[in-house]
């Protein structure tokens, strides 16, 4: 058996944001659509999953995320479209190759970790082909990669959630799998291992050099294990990018607001400038502007951290506190301007504003901001 | 192809939102034929009453006779459930959920009653509190010269209540052991008193289990052969046992039978309109067990209340038994009553068969109906229950008239036996399957999968090793439960073998009730060891 992938102790990229793009994908989805009964939980999937990179599917609870890992799973057959995996085809056109040939592995929500079977048999389950001293060594292995030396004998309920995760982690990498899946692999566990688990996973599957997808439908998550990232709504991909790109480039309003907190300027484009609540700028400002919007209203995203209120009086204000929120080391303010739109501000734990207070809104951004067609 | 038969059957065992769209047709078409094997009986007894004629049939069904019967079967069933409920709920609850002392000693001596066959606890009674009986010997002296009648209605009932609330009380114990106690927790943290969240929360979680346990006990009681016949009672079972050896009654029996398979339907159709969906049968392995109830000044009641049902279920008819045994002359090795051990071997080779067939027949059937909610899954779910229903009797009457009239290779075999105890016993071991596979999340089955193994491989390497306890206790019921069947066992076994049962039938026949006291009382250890098994298992699920 090879152990070659664990044990080249890979370097991680500098630049994680870049796929080996001129390779081949290892797993492609085309058009795949999932129905059950009138229901339509995936539409029209396309995805394409490169070698190497962890990629997760982002989104608000019943977007269709864990139905589409289950179809990458081989545990749902589509009810339209084609999966291909390490360029054999395994669904699609009437096939539909099941998921014990296909060469995944899933971490579960809940783990299901079988509990008649110690942590070693558990480990060791998937190694069917494997004699019984390989099948030792490569336990070991992936015991010594999880960090669980000499743990082997445990019996599952005698595991913390971290622990149980980590025997998950090493069941599901035991057999090689082409592709490992994880479905909301951090739910089960308190928020601080969940951080710390975070960082661990990553690890985790960079020393064993595997290509993953991860669900979830914490954006901080998503955002700061993923090589890339697709933001799901409705059974739809909404957008597909590496974090930083989505994050400051949302396509969408749904993916604006659902990434970070988002607020919005309504703006009114002339020729040469934009007007909003807050004040004139040049149209610059806003990202791939056409000519042909002169005149129309737009969306401006502001995120917390573009804006800064000062004090002012009633007269030279932009609008009012209407909410504060304290987060420890920051208070984001929400600020309502004075035709209506909502906006919020962050500013240091220091600056504190009362609820009432009339402030002047700044636009502070030293980047182009996205923008939407108004509604 | 086979492949895809195990494909689907794997599907069938992922999430639930799928499970309608697709039925694996090989394990449907096993499971169907279970089902069907064990309703044919039913249909040769439509076979066999269709030869009575319309005309004679309108007759004898609106005969005062007939009504009567009817009415005292309706009447007996509908006691025996309510107080089988009213004793086994109560019990069930304070040996769960109080701090009542003993409750590992209350929890056997409740299920104890089990063990006893009712038609013993029958005879016990009859002899301990019938005119001449021992009471009424003991009382003599003090000028009592009469005591209410244990026959008929009350006599009947009263035996039928102690020995089938157990049903109740194992049914409703195991749904309050596997239920998540943060619920309760919450219900109480939402301003609901401890007698509120019971009433709102742990009721309602409860309820399937208290209806599985009550139709059990409906069932029992509406085939129990034994207990109206020793007590006088007429009511279907007993009246087609006495039709079917009278000259020209068989027609009669084959009408008794019908109407008695209806009432059957009818108690099955309540069941399914009020038994709870399985959503939310799945169990989280790591839930808490509830916190204990504190009974304060109910104490001294509660362990009244305890002991009484013991004293009457179980210290009454022992005390019978070793009379007998003391009083009775040892003149075992006399004629056609002399007991042999052969009889008990007999007992335990049937039985045992009948625990291996059930398991084997129930297996697919439960794991059909546990993956699935499908009108088809139902049906044949529910069809396995109408063998259970049909009482032995009637299986016994129909399979005779099967025998003699298409097979007459099997008439006379203890294959026809063996099957018939499938008949009837099956859903208990199928009740035992489904619910633990019920308690294997369906993600295990994916986990495996995903590690590269077949459908079947991860059922074998997964399942199998989960729900074997369950399956082990299921075969635990049917053996103890087929060891004291009664009826089919006296009509279908061959010329020449005995069991305990039959051998205790005999002599008691013949007036001897002592010489039943040997074997009745082996019967009740034998059962009692069957029942271990199913505590030990509990113990297993406890943890």
């Amino acid at each position: 058996m090879s152990d070659s992938e664990l044990t080249s102790d890979e370097p991680e990229p500098a630049n994680r944001a870049t796929a080996p793009a001129a390779t081949t994908p290892i797993l492609r989805l085309r058009s795949v659509t999932k129905e059950f009964g009138r229901e339509t939980a995936v539409r029209e999937v396309d995805l394409d999953v490169q070698d190497g990179e962890l990629l997760t599917l982002l989104g608000p609870s019943g977007c269709g995320k864990t139905t589409t890992l289950r179809i990458m799973a081989g545990l749902e057959r589509p009810s339209d479209g084609s999966v291909t995996l390490a360029g054999d085809s395994v669904a699609g056109n009437g096939q539909f190759v099941g998921p014990e040939e296909r060469g995944v592995g899933i971490v579960f929500q809940d783990f299901a970790l079988f509990p008649h079977l110690t942590v070693a048999e558990n480990v060791a389950f998937g190694l069917t082909d494997a004699d019984d001293t390989d099948a030792e060594a490569r336990v070991d292995e992936l015991l010594d990669l999880v960090d669980l030396q000499g743990m082997g004998d445990r019996a599952i309920d005698q595991l913390s959630g971290g622990q149980q995760q980590r025997v998950a982690l090493a069941r599901s990498l035991a057999p090689e799998p082409d592709i490992l899946l994880l479905d909301e692999p951090f739910s089960n566990l308190d928020v601080r291992l969940r951080v710390e688990m975070r960082e661990e996973v990553r690890r985790i599957l960079k020393a064993a050099g595997v290509t993953a997808v991860s669900v979830t439908h914490d954006q901080e998550e998503a955002l700061s294990i993923s090589d890339r990232v697709a933001v799901m709504n409705d059974g739809r991909i909404e957008q597909v990018g590496d974090p930083e790109g989505v994050f400051e480039h949302p396509e969408s309003r749904f993916v604006a607001s659902f990434l970070g907190q988002a607020g919005f300027l309504s703006a009114r484009v002339s020729s040469t400038s934009i007007d909003t609540a807050i004040g004139s700028f040049d149209r610059d400002l806003l990202k791939g502007l056409e000519d042909g919007y002169a005149g129309a209203m737009v969306d401006v995203l502001v995120r917390p951290d573009d804006l800064r209120a000062t004090p002012a009086n009633e007269d030279a204000s932009d609008g009012v506190v209407v909410q504060r929120q304290y987060t420890g080391p920051s208070f984001i303010y929400h600020v309502e301007l004075d035709n209506g739109d909502t906006v919020r501000c962050l500013h240091n734990h220091a600056e504190n504003f009362a609820v009432g207070d009339h402030v002047r809104v700044d636009l502070i951004a030293d980047h182009s901001l996205a923008w939407y067609p108004g509604r | 192809m086979a492949n895809d038969t195990l494909e689907q059957l794997a599907e069938q065992t992922t999430a639930g939102a799928e499970s309608d769209s697709r039925l694996p047709v090989g394990l449907t078409l096993l499971a169907a034929s279970v089902a069907v094997l064990v309703v044919l009986p039913l249909l040769w007894l439509l076979d066999r009453a269709s030869m009575v004629g319309v005309q004679r049939a309108l007759t004898l069904l609106t005969s005062t006779d007939n009504l009567g019967v009817l009415v005292n079967s309706v009447g007996l069933v509908a006691a025996v459930t309510l107080g089988g409920v009213l004793l086994g709920v109560p019990l069930a609850v304070l040996t769960v959920q109080t701090d009542l002392p003993f409750r590992r000693f209350w929890t056997i001596a409740s299920a104890l009653p089990l063990v006893v066959p009712s038609y013993i606890g029958a005879f016990s009674y009859v002899s301990a509190f019938g005119p001449r009986g021992e009471l009424a010997d003991l009382l003599a002296p003090l000028g009592v010269d009469r005591i209410p009648s244990i026959y008929g209605f009350h006599g009947a009932a009263l035996v039928l209540v102690l020995y089938t609330y157990p049903y109740v009380f194992l049914t409703t114990r195991a749904a309050l052991l596997s239920f998540d106690a943060t619920l309760v927790e919450a219900a109480r943290t939402l301003n609901h008193s401890r007698w509120q969240a019971f009433r709102r929360i742990t009721l309602p979680q409860i309820t399937p289990g208290i209806t599985a346990g009550a139709l059990l006990v409906a069932l029992y009681t509406l085939s129990d052969f034994g207990t109206p016949a020793i007590m006088q009672f007429e009511v279907f079972t007993q009246q087609i046992y006495v039709n079917y050896r009278a000259f020209g009654g068989r027609d009669l029996a084959a009408l008794f039978s019908l109407q008695l398979v209806a009432v059957t339907l009818v108690i099955l159709a309540v069941e399914s309109r009020i038994g709870a969906s399985q959503r939310g049968a799945y169990v989280s392995r790591g839930a808490r067990r509830p916190g204990e109830i504190e009974l304060g000044r109910w104490k001294g009641p509660a362990l009244l209340f305890a002991a009484t049902v013991t004293v009457f279920c179980l210290v009454v008819p022992l005390a019978v038994l070793l009379l007998w045994l003391t009083w009775e002359n040892p003149g075992y090795a006399s004629g056609a009553l002399a007991f042999s051990w052969e009889y008990g071997w007999n007992s335990v080779l049937v039985s045992a068969a009948a625990a291996i067939v059930c398991i084997l027949g129930a297996l697919p059937v439960a794991y059909l109906s546990a993956r699935s909610e499908s009108w088809l899954a139902t049906i044949i779910d529910r069809a396995t229950y109408v063998g259970y229903a049909a009482p032995g009797v009637v299986v016994g009457f129909s399979l005779l008239y099967f025998g003699v009239t298409y097979a007459p290779i099997l008439y006379q075999t203890t294959l026809i036996l063996v099957f018939a105890y499938v008949v009837r016993f099956l859903p208990q071991a199928l009740g035992t399957a489904r619910s633990s596979l019920l308690q294997v999340d369906p993600k295990l089955v994916e986990a495996a999968r995903t590690l590269g193994h077949r459908p079947t491989t991860a059922f074998r390497k997964v399942v199998l090793p989960l729900i074997m306890p369950g399956v082990a206790a299921g075969a635990a019921l049917v053996f103890l439960t087929t060891m004291k069947e009664l009826p089919a066992t006296l009509m279908l076994r061959p010329t020449g073998f005995d069991t305990f049962v039959t051998y205790i039938w005999r002599v008691r026949g013949s007036g001897h009730y002592g010489r039943a006291a040997f074997p009745a009382l082996v019967l009740v250890v034998i059962s009692g060891l069957s029942m271990l098994v199913i505590l030990a298992r509990e113990r297993y699920d406890v943890g």
